[in-house]
């Protein structure tokens, strides 16, 4: 009976959660009506959870789309079909490596340090101490990141994808010789803006919220000690990891898989 | 006598721990209120508890005759413009200068212009004796100085009610003498109603116009410092001397050692 | 960092962004067909499309025009209609014109090849929703291979 009993705590506790964390999303939500006091902390904070992300992807970017057409040049030129290079780098970055790689860095970089500097906060008190300065924690901390994560998330996907896709170039065409015009030009021919590139970056938008979501509920959810901050930390990173995935699976159902 | 905070028959409870049970406490206005008590009672809920930030299970506070756990949202915010608490860590934002933390209520909650905030800054700061630390960021201050930055910011909107968690915690003397000087000029500077929450006797019988001492969710001794000096209740006088052992016992709750040396290995 | 700084990098954060999207628009997608831009359909029946699919190109002589945008089996005779969805500046095919489903290289994509006919008095241009009447269907391997099979066997 007693692992009964643990069940239904653990079920209550993740609905409990998930009522909590709606509590803070719906709260960062309704602080979109004053956009002239929130609009610099979002910039600041898009400084901070995108400009300083923005050398990660690329460079992740450029080693995956290098990656992509060595192994994929490799693989077509036994069927004589590497002029098919171009599409094949394209449309694997912009469907779905693009947006998932980036969510997933953007987990372990951004969204682990929104969670710790969240959860720092509270253990310090400055939240409480907003709080009792009459100004809504929900609405100066967590919006201003929500916001930033939202917005940036799909701009580093973007990014990625295109660097991804010179380095795909580099490796492709100047250092084994596929043709450089049958890269573009099949690539072109293929990938459609917006059965492609929108989705791509309409998946990026859902994992924004994931992510972001995850990552400042957490920080505000979590136990005010070191030992909380550090625990909530991992859950970040593991927690919107396994959603990305997961999720990846059912919006490319939808988008790509039937029909 | 005029009141600013009423407690009544209040009772808080901490999922099947009972905080407080049916306490009651008035902080008259203008003085300087201690609440004491030992360490891990709850004296920092209390606060809490009058900022809103908690909510009672029972009984009622009143804010200047206005019940806050009554409050909605927006009315209690509006009423948190009225007092302001200093936390234990000073909870000065990380990001931002000392100037800018004090300016930080001002700029927030008033329209007024940067030269006038720049002005309340200054003397706010020079009331703590840190203008001289306007451009320092909170990483660079010692702990006496980030209190002291943390109340300038507490003061900036001229709040009814401040009230200080635990102010002396961790203090060397000099900085626990700077700021109870600072508390009780303070309070009779700007006229306010002060609730110092801490344990350390000395320093509260110095500036404490009335002293609230709490004990196993009640209250177990109230009034001047002189009452308190003088009560014949065993549990003040064990608080005040310090006392290893009496009514609050050494040993925390525990079967008896003789029975758990025996049980042998099941700890 | 002062906000102006941060304002400086956010932008070219933002500007780094927009060039993304418009390399992906312009070098690496087709923008135009079917994405935006003014579109008329043209349908076609054929008795079998093989493995023409949703999205598949429309050509003449080589030039990408339109594309298939959906796949239908007529219910009354069983034969599959395709909708060609042709960009606006491609107008006036004579009524004449043929399609067929052709593949690039022996195995690859398969499309759609649009051949203009001969266009002289009386014969009307294509316009939005006309039929194309000339048609031919899909190479399908297996009856190519049974086509050479019996005529091999009756030499």
């Amino acid at each position: 009976m007693n692992w009964l009993a643990n069940l239904g705590a653990w079920v209550i506790e993740k609905i409990a959660a998930t009522g909590r964390a709606s509590q803070v999303l719906y709260g960062a939500l309704v602080a979109v009506p004053r956009p002239i006091k929130n609009t610099p902390l979002v910039i600041r904070q898009m400084y901070v959870v995108g400009v300083q992300s923005l050398l990660i992807i690329v460079v992740s970017g450029l080693f995956i789309g290098m990656v992509m057409a060595l192994q994929g040049y490799t693989i077509l030129v036994d069927y004589g079909a590497e002029d098919s290079l171009g599409p094949m780098v394209a449309l694997s970055l912009l469907r779905e490596l693009g947006p998932v790689v980036t969510a997933l860095l953007f987990a372990g970089r951004a969204g682990s340090a929104l969670t710790a500097e969240i959860g720092l906060m509270k253990a310090t008190e400055q939240l409480s101490s907003l709080e009792m300065m009459a100004i809504d924690p929900l609405r100066r901390v967590i919006a201003p990141r929500f916001w930033a994560g939202f917005i940036c998330m799909p701009m580093l996907a973007v990014i990625f994808s295109a660097v991804g896709i010179l380095g795909g170039h580099l490796v492709g065409v100047d250092w084994l010789g596929v043709d450089s015009g049958s890269y573009w030009s099949i690539m072109q021919s293929t990938v459609d803006f917006r059965a492609d590139v929108l989705n791509g970056v309409i998946k990026s938008f859902v994992f924004a919220v994931i992510v972001t979501w995850i990552a400042v509920f957490k920080g505000y959810d979590c136990l005010p000690t070191s030992e909380g901050i550090s625990k909530a930390t991992t859950e970040t990173v593991v927690h919107s990891s396994l959603t990305v995935l997961g999720l990846d699976f059912i919006l490319t159902a939808l988008m790509f898989g039937i029909e | 006598m005029d009141y600013l905070v009423e407690i009544n028959n209040l009772t808080f409870k901490r999922g099947e721990r009972v905080i407080y049970q049916d306490i009651s406490m008035r902080i008259p206005k203008g003085k300087t209120t201690a609440i004491m008590g030992p360490s891990g009672i709850g004296k920092t809920t209390m606060l809490r508890l009058i900022g809103g930030q908690l909510k009672p299970d029972s009984g009622d506070i009143l804010f200047a005759g206005n019940s806050i756990p009554s409050m909605n949202r927006h009315q209690l915010y509006k009423t948190r413009r009225d007092m302001s608490m200093l936390f234990q860590s000073g909870a000065l934002f990380t990001e931002l200068t000392v100037f800018d933390n004090v300016a930080y209520p001002l700029r927030e909650h008033t329209k007024l212009s940067e030269s006038l905030i720049r002005t309340i800054v200054l003397l706010k700061l020079q009331a703590v004796g840190l203008r001289g630390a306007a451009q320092l960021m909170p990483s660079e201050l010692s702990g006496g100085m980030a209190r002291r930055a943390a109340l300038a910011r507490a003061i900036a909107l001229d709040p009814q009610l401040i009230m200080y968690d635990e102010p002396f915690a961790g203090q060397d003397p000099i900085s626990m003498g700077v700021l109870v000087k600072l508390i009780k000029t303070l309070n009779d500077a700007l006229n306010l109603t002060s609730i110092v929450v801490t344990h350390d006797v000395d320093e509260v019988m110095s500036i404490a116009d009335y002293i609230y001492i709490v004990a196993d969710k009640k209250v177990i001794g109230e009034g001047s410092p002189e009452q308190i000096r003088n009560s014949d209740s065993e549990l003040v006088q064990q608080f005040l001397q310090g006392q290893a052992d009496g009514p609050v016992p050494f040993h925390f709750p525990a079967e008896s050692f003789k029975q758990q040396l025996l049980s042998g290995g099941k700890s | 960092m002062n906000s102006r700084k941060i304002e400086l990098v956010v932008g070219f954060f933002v500007a780094l962004a927009i060039a993304a999207v418009l390399m992906l628009a312009f070098n690496v997608a087709n923008k135009g067909i079917t994405g935006e831009g003014e579109t008329y359909d043209l349908y076609a029946k054929f008795d079998n499309i093989g493995g023409l699919k949703v999205r598949s190109a429309v050509k003449v002589g080589g030039v990408t025009v339109g594309r298939v945008t959906s796949i239908k089996l007529d219910d009354k005779d069983f034969t599959p209609v395709v909708t060609l969805t042709i960009a606006k500046q491609y107008t006036n095919f004579p009524e004449t014109s043929s399609v067929s489903i052709l593949t690039s290289g022996l195995l690859g994509e398969q499309y759609v090849g649009l051949q203009p006919g001969f266009s002289f008095d009386g014969i009307e241009p294509l316009k939005e929703g006309d039929f194309i009447e000339d048609t031919k269907s899909a190479l399908v391997l297996e009856d190519l291979i049974g086509q050479f099979l019996f005529s091999k066997s009756k030499d």
